[in-house]
């Protein structure tokens, strides 16, 4: 049986956005696949060694609940309808989203995103930062973590060409 | 009941943790070997199922004791 192998484009730097590659990846990984992640444009936030930058919005983000981490079990089960309107003019309210947030992945058990790509790397997950969008942003190599290898879109389809599955997030 | 070499209590732990966490553990064990697990995402019964499919270790057994859930897997 050969290895099966996984590419994953992650383009994405939101806190929200940076779960699916991760969990994918691993849980690949963990199945006996090959994988390897091509981060860019914002997905290099992903791969940042400071992931305080990473953040929800529900503004614009009709899909997400806005429900409260903590208090009975009647108040967690309400969902808080703001309006864009109302959201989009109150100072700090992404950064409360994102605390909200964190409350309730750790409530529920699910992993951190450090934890998750620290996870990644051991299953021996290769990260590629896209060297342009590097440029582009201003980052240079010391932002991101160890283990990255710098390339282009070449790179990514010599990979991504043999792969059996081929994910775009 | 000991019928097994090593446990993993992956409770409260949630999707992709307890599969991580299993592959982690089976990898420090002997082919022949049986690790159990416990869990309480009820998503880990399917994915132990597909797990062990995609790993080639076998199921021997899934389920509920006491509300939480239990494999036991032979490391293959």
């Amino acid at each position: 049986m050969s290895q099966k192998k996984l590419a994953i484009i992650a383009t994405k730097g939101t806190l929200d956005w940076a779960y699916p590659p991760f969990i994918l990846a691993s849980t690949a990984a963990a199945l006996g696949y090959e994988v390897q992640i091509f981060f860019t444009f914002y997905g290099l936030q992903l791969v940042r060694k400071d992931l305080s930058g990473l953040k929800v919005s529900p503004l614009g983000n009709p899909g997400m609940p806005m429900k409260m981490p903590f208090g009975p079990k009647w108040f967690r089960g309400i969902n808080w309808n703001i309006p864009n309107l109302i959201q989009a003019n109150i100072p700090g309210f992404e950064s409360l989203a994102t605390a909200l947030m964190k409350k309730t992945i750790a409530n529920n058990g699910v992993a951190t995103i450090a934890e998750l790509r620290e996870l990644s790397q051991e299953a021996e997950v290769k990260f590629i930062a896209c060297q342009m969008t590097v440029e582009l942003f201003g980052f240079s190599h010391a932002d991101f973590i160890d283990g990255m290898e710098y390339a282009g879109a070449a790179k990514f389809f010599e990979f991504a060409g043999e792969s059996d599955i081929c994910l775009y997030m | 009941m000991a019928n097994f070499d090593q446990e993993l209590d992956a409770s409260g732990l949630n999707c992709p943790l307890p599969i991580l966490r299993a592959k982690k553990t089976l990898g420090g064990m002997a082919s022949g070997q049986t690790l159990r697990i416990v869990a309480t995402d009820p998503g880990s019964v399917k994915d132990f199922e597909a797990f062990a499919k995609q790993t080639g270790n076998t199921l021997l057994s899934s389920g509920e004791e006491g509300g939480k859930f239990v494999f036991m897997i032979k490391k293959a």
